[in-house]
């Protein structure tokens, strides 16, 4: 039915049409694509269409993959008004009755597998998985981030990974290399350490902010001139968890220019130079693997302290009990919820054939102009 | 605990922690990598080891010992004491001569370094001309003479070093006055000996490569005799009396030539000792008298080419008795130690310098036997594998494991160790320390390590439980009636393995029981108990399966070996009585002993085993495979090579490093051109071949994380805060610890009831490590005692009213839990902070240097950096930190082993120790005096000593009074 709405030709249209539905109630009204304005903007003119004006609602929208995702905040509100096509179809919960379940994987289309599940087929699909839980939308869980920009030279940039419980791979190899600095002396080569590859599908690529030949700086504030690469690596390695690299990017064209909120458009990212790029690759990305998963980076948004805080991972400890028999059992219940459960957020699992309307919108997508490679 | 410190308090804990830590390396330990060059001073009594990397090593009475490094990358070529003095003279590869002394400090000596010279040619003359190739120090202590390439013979001023042209003897004063029907004498080529007559020091003899050789008057400035000789010559001795000169050459020849007012041109002898067929050269030849009866003369080399060409061979023959000594490396130089005060009686002893040890031969007893090295022993005569150290044995073990090693001596001298120079100021040990070294051949040997010299204990060999495929009778290729040349093998460098499974991985000894238990390659683990009668017995096995069913396995490495069946025959000291062997026979990584439970507890890549060497049972078998984990599944085979070829390398780099460490005093300008030549060519290297290097969590399908690497003994609250029990630790490389609960029968049911083990806990640690050390850690923070310590009554009987807890180390982390409900309680990270990995770890005890009565524990880490790090208990804060060992220097690091008194060793070479220690109390180094000999040559027309360690020989008496006796002062 939708089929035809996805016909990204459609996405050069000036307008985004809304479709607004609270409880049984439609209201339909359009969006300049090029000034959608600001979410609390959004958020006020949402209570007015409705006439519900002092109602804390919660707002969510049908993405392009039939995905119920939650409108909150000024970048997934542009996300939703990029990505519309041309209609955006929204959903209003009062916040008082929200069932937070509502949103995530496969909420809206449960029914329908898509292509890209048989494209990311995981080992472990056949085991019985809980249902996804997502929790509200403040607590989603970034997967990486670009952090500390106001107390950084313009020409570095601090870049977070986040890889709780993720099964995605951090995916990039460092080097060692010569970069050169400007002394009293004149300019003098120095040893660095450089980043050498990147995998493809892996946790760094995805992200768009680390590139090959950028150089690493610091590693989880660690500066790390005078370490050899095989320190480096095992410092990266034991901070995987939540590695925070401060690189200075072999593009320097593409930093963060820090006046202006937000461009238009596609790219929220804050990047300036090639923006229109990085977009692009979100795209090719998001439509060809469970990596749909991957919100768009995220400048500052999350409080820094929060979440450093004991980061750590709790050790798992199965405490067998006075049993005669010394059998290993599982974890009972106290030790166990001590563990973070961290699911991806949206697994495109279950396995089936690809369907033929999935087939399509990719190469709808490759006439876009974005490259595919499976 | 302590949250609010108050500033007072961090400077009161600084305090302390100077009076707790210091870092000091102290003493090396064993042979000398790559010796290259020897000395002795008789006068002195002090030999002297030059090595490639530019280390100087002398040597006297046990104890004695110093070293100097030179600050040039060069080889040593020839070290020469001054005759009657405590200077020495080394010369470098690089052709740069060195000046040393023995300086009293404190009332004690050091090896200082004063002066260094290089020859400066004429200008424009070729390289040759001042290229060193033959030194005489001078026996007026004022002079050396230097022999070049070019022929020439410097004299120089020693020690300034200041040139004496007019003295000097030129290639054209010598041509000019060649007979001239001497064929050679158009090229006499370079200067290869310098001798002084041993009666008259102004008469020295220069003898040229080709041959030819020519007494000269230092005074009269001229040549007073020509000898002829036409074989390339080898090496010159002048025989005490001065009457005579021996000359070696590369045909095998020597010939005898007298001495004489007027050019007697034939030669008074001329033999090829192991002739008829062509022989290798004679590179050095020694003739000294005795009292009665014919003299004594050595040669080194000679053989028969073709037949015996690989032999390194020391020919000794005194009248009737002629034995060629066969070594098994290569001899670097020799010299003979004679009696009497002035070092012109009877030859005593022979001293061997061969590549990898030093052998000293009892010449006075029938036989000539060798004398046991107090030092200088050479570790690796097998190549090492594991160590183990044991600190304060207890009286009664030492005595019967010293009488056990005294049974395997008999063979040696009774003769004291002749090499008797300088006084030992060293205090007493304090403490007898055992350093157990497990080697490539099976054997273990015991080394006592409680002061300066490693002295060699008593070895144990495995190998008898074994069948293995080496013939017992094969090395016993010795002396068969009439074998000529008359070979006599001697040393005891042998490194060839039999059979390599029978390398000995882990040991454990339990110092108040006595039992031992060694793990070996193929999956073997021995118990022993020490027994001072032989004893004729036959050896339980008992075949563990660590599999325990686990599907999909090809076990693709070596077998397991196969026990000797029969009953074998051990000799007194330690003898097995129990085997447990591996099922898959990997390599055993981890094992403990505890004595008093009477169990020990075993670990491989696929599992751990718990036995009862009582019962002789096994009690509790674990698997750990991860069944993805493919290189487990598979054995070591694939990985035989790589190890072997990263141990290659980083012995090449040991040999690099060990120079570049050592280096002192550089001035700066130098140091910071070399580093930037250095980052250069390391800059180019890279970028010849960029090597990458893969960031990647760790998962639980990496490789070897069943692979188990630390057990531990420990009788703790596991499951109730109320009830101590024993209990079994184990930690894998994949960051897992399981704990098992051990039910122990009452001491009367001991032998028939069994032990049980039941697991209790399992912890999986989120950063998926490896765990190399796991603590548990009393009421009072202080690491549970050894088994059987307290019913000893020397260790304190630990806490058990306050909480246990457990403290988990891994390459990343230390960590501490709580006990018995395990939950975090403290942790400190290292790799996160700064990229290094524990290596080792050990608990050690430190005293305060200041006040007898106050100590604490503390863990003792090395990092994959080579940095030792103490870190205190309970609370896991880094206390102090030091550089060690090169991070390059893979072997060393992992070779490292610590003590419980804060001190720790590692292999800086194949067969050296360097000891260090981390302790302000606890500290073993050599403290030694050498004074000056009181003769001032005032005396004595007959002393000189042909000793001469290296080619040219030095010594003679200075009829004149007076050698000035500067400098040392």
């Amino acid at each position: 039915m939708n089929k035809n709405h996805r016909v990204p030709s459609s996405r050069s249209l000036n307008a985004v049409e809304v479709k607004s539905k609270f409880g049984a109630e439609f209201r339909r009204f359009s969006l300049e694509r090029s000034k959608p304005g600001r979410f609390d903007e959004f958020y006020g003119l949402l209570q007015h269409v409705h006439r519900i004006p002092n109602v804390e609602l919660l707002v969510g929208y049908a993405d392009v993959h039939g995905d119920l995702l939650p409108i909150n905040n000024d970048d997934n509100y542009h996300k939703a008004i990029s990505t519309a096509n041309p209609l955006l179809r929204l959903f209003l919960q009062r916040k008082e009755e929200a069932d937070h379940g509502t949103f995530g994987t496969d909420s809206l289309t449960r029914k329908k597998n898509t292509v890209l599940s048989a494209v990311l087929l995981r080992p472990d699909h056949n085991k019985k998985k809980p249902p996804v839980i997502i929790s509200l939308p403040k607590d989603f869980r970034p997967v990486s981030s670009i952090i500390d920009v106001d107390i950084l030279p313009e020409t570095h940039r601090r870049v977070r990974l986040y890889k709780h419980g993720q099964e995605k791979p951090l995916g990039f190899y460092i080097r060692d290399g010569s970069s050169v600095r400007v002394t009293p002396q004149g300019l003098e080569k120095v040893p660095g350490i450089f980043i050498s590859r990147l995998v493809p599908g892996g946790l760094a690529e995805s992200t768009g902010l680390l590139a090959v030949n950028d150089e690493v700086l610091e590693v989880n504030g660690i500066e790390v001139a005078g370490k050899s690469l095989d320190q480096v690596t095992d410092m990266m390695i034991a901070n995987s968890h939540n590695l925070i690299i401060t690189v200075k990017p072999a593009n320097q064209r593409n930093n963060i220019v820090r006046s202006g909120v937000g461009g238009g458009g596609g790219a929220a990212s804050g990047s300036s130079g090639r923006s229109s790029d990085s977009g692009a690759s979100y795209y090719g990305y998001s439509s060809h693997s469970a990596a749909a998963s991957i919100p768009p980076h995220i400048i500052q948004n999350f409080p820094v302290g929060e979440l450093e805080s004991d980061e750590d991972e709790e050790d798992l400890v199965i405490e067998a009990g006075g049993e005669a028999e010394p059998i290993r059992h599982v974890a009972s219940n106290h030790s166990m919820s001590s563990l973070p459960r961290y699911e991806p957020h949206l697994n495109l699992r279950t396995a089936t054939t690809p369907s033929p309307d999935r087939a399509m919108e990719r190469g709808s997508l490759e006439e876009d102009g974005t490259v595919i490679t499976l | 605990m302590k949250r609010f410190r108050r500033h007072g308090q961090e400077s009161q804990r600084d305090r302390l922690k100077q009076e707790l830590f210091a870092f000091n390396k102290t003493v090396e330990h064993g042979f000398p990598h790559q010796p290259s060059a020897l000395g002795y001073s008789p006068s002195l009594k002090l030999l002297a080891i030059g090595t490639r990397s530019g280390a100087i090593k002398l040597y006297g009475a046990p104890g004695v010992e110093f070293m100097g490094l030179h600050d040039e990358n060069a080889a040593v070529t020839q070290v020469h004491f001054m005759p009657h003095q405590v200077e020495l003279v080394t010369l470098l590869d690089d052709n740069s001569l060195h000046m040393w002394t023995l300086r009293g400090h404190n009332g004690l000596s050091e090896l200082l370094e004063i002066g260094r010279f290089t020859l400066t040619g004429p200008p424009g003359a070729p390289p040759s001309v001042t290229r060193v190739t033959a030194v005489l120090a001078h026996s007026s202590g004022e002079l050396l003479l230097l022999g070049t390439e070019g022929g020439h013979v410097f004299v120089v001023e020693v020690p300034g070093f200041r040139e004496l042209e007019e003295r000097n003897i030129s290639l054209d004063q010598i041509a000019s006055s060649v007979p001239d029907d001497y064929i050679g004498r158009r090229n006499l080529e370079h200067v290869e000996a310098l001798q002084e007559n041993p009666v008259d020091p102004d008469q020295v003899i220069i003898g040229y490569g080709r041959g030819l050789m020519v007494i000269w008057d230092l005074e009269k400035k001229l040549a007073i005799q020509h000898i002829p000789a036409t074989q390339q010559l080898e090496s010159v001795c002048w025989t005490e009396d001065g009457k005579y000169i021996l000359s070696s050459h590369s045909d095998g020849s020597y010939c005898r030539w007298m001495v004489g007012g007027q050019d007697t041109n034939e030669e008074e002898k001329s033999d090829i000792p192991y002739g008829h067929f062509p022989c290798k050269a004679i590179s050095k030849i020694v003739q000294l008298p005795t009292e009665e009866g014919p003299p004594f003369l050595l040669f080194s080399g000679g053989m028969p080419r073709a037949s015996y060409g690989d032999r390194h061979c020391i020919t000794v023959i005194h009248g009737k008795k002629h034995v060629a000594l066969d070594f098994t490396s290569r001899i670097i130089d020799f010299f003979v130690i004679r009696d009497g005060p002035e070092h012109t009686g009877e030859p005593s002893a022979l001293v061997v310098l061969v590549e990898e040890e030093l052998v000293v031969i009892d010449l006075q007893t029938e036989g000539w036997p060798i004398i046991q090295t107090p030092y200088l022993v050479p570790l690796h005569s097998s190549a090492i594998t594991c160590s183990h150290h044991v600190s304060t044995i207890p009286l009664k073990l030492w005595e019967r494991i010293f009488a056990a090693g005294k049974h395997q001596n008999a063979h040696y001298s009774k003769k004291p160790w002749p090499v008797t120079g300088g006084q030992n100021l060293a205090p007493d040990p304090p403490q007898r320390d055992l350093l157990l070294t497990g080697h490539e051949d099976g054997t273990v040997r015991f080394w006592d390590a409680s002061g300066v010299c490693l002295y060699p204990m008593y070895k144990l060999s495995t190998a008898g439980v074994f069948h293995t495929d080496a013939d017992p009778n094969d090395n016993m290729n010795q002396g068969t009636e009439g074998e000529w040349p008359p070979f006599r093998k001697v040393g005891c460098f042998d490194p060839y393995s039999d059979d390599p499974r029978l390398g000995i991985q882990k040991i454990h000894l339990c110092k108040y029981s006595g039992y031992l238990t060694v793990a070996g390659t193929a999956g073997q683990i021995l118990m022993l108990e020490l027994n001072d009668e032989a004893a004729e017995q036959t050896v339980e096995a008992k075949v563990v399966d660590l599999l325990q069913g686990q599907e999909g396995f090809r076990w693709k490495g070596h077998t397991q070996l196969d026990i000797q069946e029969d009953p074998v025959m051990f000799p007194a000291g330690f003898q097995p009585f129990a085997v447990v062997q591996c099922q898959p026979p990997a390599v055993v990584t981890a094992l403990t002993l505890h004595s008093e439970w009477k169990l020990i507890a075993f670990g491989t890549s696929h599992g751990f085993g718990l036995y009862d060497y009582q019962q002789k049972n096994s009690v509790l078998i674990k698997c750990t495979l991860n069944p993805s984990d493919q290189l487990a599944m598979e054995g070591p085979l694939s990985r035989v090579k790589s190890i072997k070829k990263s141990l290659r390398q980083s012995f090449r780099r040991i040999r690099r490093s060990r120079v570049s460490l050592r280096k002192q005093h550089v001035n700066t300008a130098t140091k910071l051109q070399e580093a930037n030549a250095r980052l250069e060519a390391e800059l180019a290297e890279m970028e010849l071949a960029p090597v990458q290097r893969k960031i990647e969590a760790r998962s639980s399908d990496d490789s070897f994380t069943g692979l188990v690497r630390t057990l531990y003994f420990a009788d703790t609250f596991l499951s109730d805060s109320s009830h101590n029990t024993p209990s079994l630790w184990a930690g894998t490389n994949g960051g897992c610890v399981f704990a098992y609960m051990l039910r122990l029968p009452s001491v009367e049911h001991r032998a028939d009831e069994p032990v049980t083990a039941q697991l209790s806990k399992e912890i999986q640690l989120m950063h998926r490590a490896p765990v190399v050390g796991i603590v548990v850690l009393d009421g009072h923070g202080a690491p549970l005692p050894e088994p059987l310590e307290v019913a000893h009554d020397l260790a304190r009987a630990p806490d058990m009213q306050g909480s246990h807890h457990l403290l988990v180390v891994s390459e990343e982390q230390f960590k501490v839990f709580t006990l018995p409900k395990v939950s975090a309680k403290m942790k400190l990270k290292l790799t996160a902070v700064d990229g290094s990995r524990v290596r080792r770890v050990g608990m050690a005890w430190f005293g305060s240097s200041r006040t007898e009565d106050y100590g604490e524990s503390g863990l003792l880490v090395l990092t994959n950096q080579g940095d030792v790090h103490v870190v205190s208990l309970p609370h896991v804060k880094m206390q102090v930190h030091y550089p060690c060992i090169r991070r390059e220097d893979v072997s060393g690091i992992a070779s490292c082993v610590f003590t419980k008194h804060g001190q720790g060793f590692y292999l800086i070479s194949p067969s050296e120790f360097e000891r260090f220690s981390l302790s302000t109390r606890c500290v073993v180094e050599p403290r030694c005096l050498v004074e000056a000999p009181l003769h001032s040559g005032c005396s004595n027309q007959h002393q000189s000593q042909p000793d001469g360690a290296s080619s040219t020989h030095r010594d003679a008496d200075s009829p004149d009074s007076g050698v000035p006796q500067h400098l040392e002062k």
